[in-house]
This record gives C-alpha cells, sequence and structure tokens, in this order.
C-alpha cells in the first residue's frame, strides 16, 4: 500500500470538508473493496477519510410505510435489525449471504451501494425495491442511480447518507453464490409492491451492473408464482461469461433465481 | 505519522505508525504478537481474524487508524495465564488442527461464533459460520467437533459463573 493520511471526522460537514482538501481523497466505510485495492497499488489516495463511525450515519428506523437504513449501519446490525426483520425480511436475508461473519462485521450498506459492484447484493434490493439514495446534497432516486460497473450518480465528494426502501407487499432474494468470493454468480430480488407493481432486479449477470429483468416482471404480473416463470428465456445478450460461467448459464440464473426468490417471498 | 492508542489483550498500547499500517502489521511487526497469521492478505481467509470490540473482524483489512481507540484481543489474549480458553482446549482435545496455520484465527472466529449464538449451535450452522475461514488440511470435520465441543463447555462455564 502506498502512503495515506488518514481521518476520523465525527459528523458528515467536517467529512466533507476533509475530502474538498485532499488532493485525491477517497471517503472509507467497512473498508472491504477500498482497502483489500490499496494493498494491490491499484489506487493510491492522498486522504482516506474514515466515515463509518459518524453517528448520524448510523441506524435504522422503520415507519408504517419505508424502511431508512442509515448508510454506515453494518451488515450484521441489519441482520439483527427488528424493524429490518418485521418490515421487509427479505433485506434481512440478503444481508445474512453477504460475505461471511468477519466481512458483515465491518461493511456498510452504504459503501456497498457507493461502490455499485456488478456482483454486489444490496443494488438489487435497492433497484428492485424502488428505493431512494439520500445524500449530503440530495435525494437519488434507484433508477437514476447505478449507472453501469462501479459507477454512480454520486458526484466525487457526495455521501450517501441513508437508503429508504418503500415497504413492499412481498420481497424476496435468492443468489447463487459463488463459493469462493461469496459474491453473486446471480441474484435475483423480487418485489410485489403494495400498489400491485412488480419490479425484478438482478446482480451479477449483466456487463453494466444491477438491470431490472422485464421478461420476469411481465410474466409475475400475470400470475405472482414460481411456475409462471418456466416458460420464460432470458436472452444472455449483453451478460457477463467469465471462468466462473458463461453468459448463457447466467441467463438461465436469472430464472431459476427469480422462481427461488418467487418462492421465498411467498 | 499518526500516534495511536488502544487496548491490545487487556494492556494500554501507544504506537507511533505510519497511516497505511494495517492492524496486523501493528500487531505482529510492532507487538511481537505473532499468533494472529497472515494467509492470503486478501481478506478470504480468515487466518488474520482478531476481535475489534468484541466482533470478529480480519486485522489484515484494518487500518490501525480504524483500530483507535478500539479494544483488541488476539488469540494471545484468550487464556487465563496457563489455563486455555475452553476453545482452545477443545481444539487440542479434538484433533481440530493439522498445521496450526488457520488456527488462531480460526478460533477468534469460532469464540466469536459461539458468543454470538449462545450453546445453541448446530452442525449446520457452526459450518455456514466459518465460511470466512480457510483450512487446507482438515477438511473441517474435527474443527467442526471442536467448536460444536467448546460451545457445550462454555455453556457450563457460563452456567457455573
Amino acid at each position: 500500500m502506498y502512503s495515506t493520511t488518514y481521518h476520523r471526522p465525527s459528523t458528515v460537514e467536517e467529512a466533507v470538508a476533509l475530502f474538498a482538501k485532499g488532493s485525491d481523497a477517497k471517503y472509507l466505510a467497512g473498508g472491504h473493496t477500498l482497502l483489500p485495492v490499496m494493498k494491490q497499488r491499484l489506487t493510491a489516495p492522498s486522504d482516506v477519510i474514515d466515515i463509518a463511525r459518524i453517528p448520524a450515519l448510523i441506524g435504522i428506523e422503520a415507519s408504517a410505510d419505508t424502511l431508512t437504513i442509515k448508510a454506515a449501519t453494518t451488515y450484521v446490525d441489519i441482520v439483527n435489525s427488528a424493524d429490518v426483520k418485521r418490515t421487509i425480511p427479505a433485506i434481512a436475508h440478503l444481508t445474512s449471504v453477504v460475505g461471511d461473519p468477519a466481512v458483515r462485521a465491518r461493511g456498510t450498506i452504504g459503501g456497498s451501494v457507493a461502490t455499485n459492484d456488478p456482483s454486489a447484493d444490496y443494488p438489487a434490493a435497492v433497484l428492485a425495491l424502488n428505493a431512494t439514495i439520500k445524500t449530503n446534497k440530495r435525494s437519488i432516486a434507484a433508477e437514476d442511480f447505478f449507472k453501469g460497473l462501479f459507477a454512480t450518480a454520486l458526484d466525487e465528494n457526495e455521501i450517501i447518507t441513508a437508503i429508504s426502501f418503500p415497504i413492499p407487499a412481498k420481497a424476496g432474494y435468492s443468489k447463487m453464490r459463488n463459493p469462493a468470493s461469496r459474491f453473486a454468480l446471480t441474484g435475483v430480488f423480487v418485489v410485489q409492491t403494495k400498489s400491485g407493481e412488480i419490479r425484478v432486479a438482478a446482480t451479477g449477470a449483466s456487463q453494466n451492473g444491477v438491470m431490472r429483468v422485464p421478461a420476469i416482471e411481465a410474466a409475475l404480473k400475470a400470475n405472482w408464482s414460481a411456475s409462471a416463470l418456466d416458460g420464460v428465456k432470458i436472452s444472455d445478450e449483453g451478460l457477463m461469461a467469465d471462468i466462473h460461467g458463461s453468459s448463457d448459464y447466467r441467463a438461465n440464473l436469472i430464472k431459476v433465481m427469480a422462481q427461488r426468490a418467487v418462492t421465498a417471498a411467498g | 505519522m499518526s500516534t495511536v492508542t488502544l487496548t491490545v489483550n487487556g494492556k494500554p498500547v501507544t504506537a507511533e505508525v505510519e497511516d497505511r499500517t494495517l492492524l496486523v502489521q501493528l500487531l505482529r511487526d510492532h507487538l511481537g504478537l505473532t499468533g494472529t497469521h497472515v494467509g492470503c492478505d486478501t481478506s478470504q481467509c480468515g487466518a488474520c481474524i482478531v476481535h475489534i470490540d468484541g466482533r470478529a473482524v480480519k486485522s489484515c483489512t484494518t487500518l490501525v487508524g480504524q483500530a483507535n481507540g478500539a479494544n483488541v484481543t488476539t488469540i494471545e489474549g484468550i487464556s487465563k495465564g496457563d489455563e486455555l480458553h475452553p476453545m482452545q482446549a477443545a481444539f487440542r482435545d479434538n484433533h481440530g488442527l493439522q498445521c496450526g496455520y488457520c488456527t488462531p484465527g480460526m478460533i477468534m472466529s469460532a469464540i466469536d461464533i459461539v458468543n454470538r449464538h449462545g450453546g445453541e449451535l448446530d452442525e449446520e450452522t457452526v459450518r455456514q459460520e466459518l465460511e470466512g475461514n480457510i483450512c487446507r488440511c482438515t477438511g473441517y470435520h474435527n474443527i467442526v467437533k471442536s467448536v460444536l465441543d467448546a460451545a457445550s463447555r462454555m455453556k457450563v462455564a457460563q452456567a457455573a459463573e
């Protein structure tokens, strides 16, 4: 790792001011993406600004219609949250299959969403649930937030402060885990909103990161059941192909994971 | 360079280190606590797991600054003098290791698992919970036996307190 300067501000405002002062600063949350990349010398920030312990960024709130998870809340606290289990249990399940226990002790929902790794789990939940990403500057709709591989609508020095999920009628998540990295080889999040809209998002599949799956949404709109997807064929165009699986394999996984997610959602 | 102050195995530690120093480097290179191992150095194998404020975390993926002010426990800090921690004793009695390289991380993870689940552990849960710890010798079978054995010993010890 190249030399860097570590900061631990106690407010978002202080973090933004430190970021502006650094010549090439980066925000650090759980650090399980940034630190490995720094160790490989693929990035060399002048300043690392640790926002994981800012009190205003930690906590979970639930109302009748919305579950809000503040950005620096760790995975383990999300898994254990009674509010999350009661309002959107699919998020508790998704979180319980991210990485391993030591990763979940450090990783944060805001860090995952801001990184937008094409195989990360949270982007699928954010897009399928039509969540709102709140930052220190504005609110961004999920549809406008994800911009392809590791790219988001965030400005350079913008910090996600919280993510607000509308509480759905039903939701489920299922993923095929890469057994070594535990990232999603393909993961699918299915949602039936309280107004009856069907939204389905897949992660780990597309070359452009998280995506909606219209063919599955249409089939589930007509009939919310796993068997309704039996005849659906997903095109492999634009899907990833690597040593872990071909694009054709991933296309099939989208269907199978969607079926399992619908079954889990009930 | 920054001055960091933390508690390691119950003792206050102050060190002057470069900001890029990883917690595992502080433990091994500055404090001589070489029980914590570096296996993969890519946050996958779990050999470097220590407890920070009671949570099992990977010390190869933690900057010292992130642990500033924290309470850190390593494999050297869990026995009571010559009396092994019940998890260490269970690993010895059940032959839960072969080469031993992964063992410190396994034990620190396993204590965290028992702490989180109490005595209510079954084999499947242990196997799932240990997925962040890689062992290339044992095939895991005796490690899982060790953790289950230790869980019941720790439950008995807790009930006696």
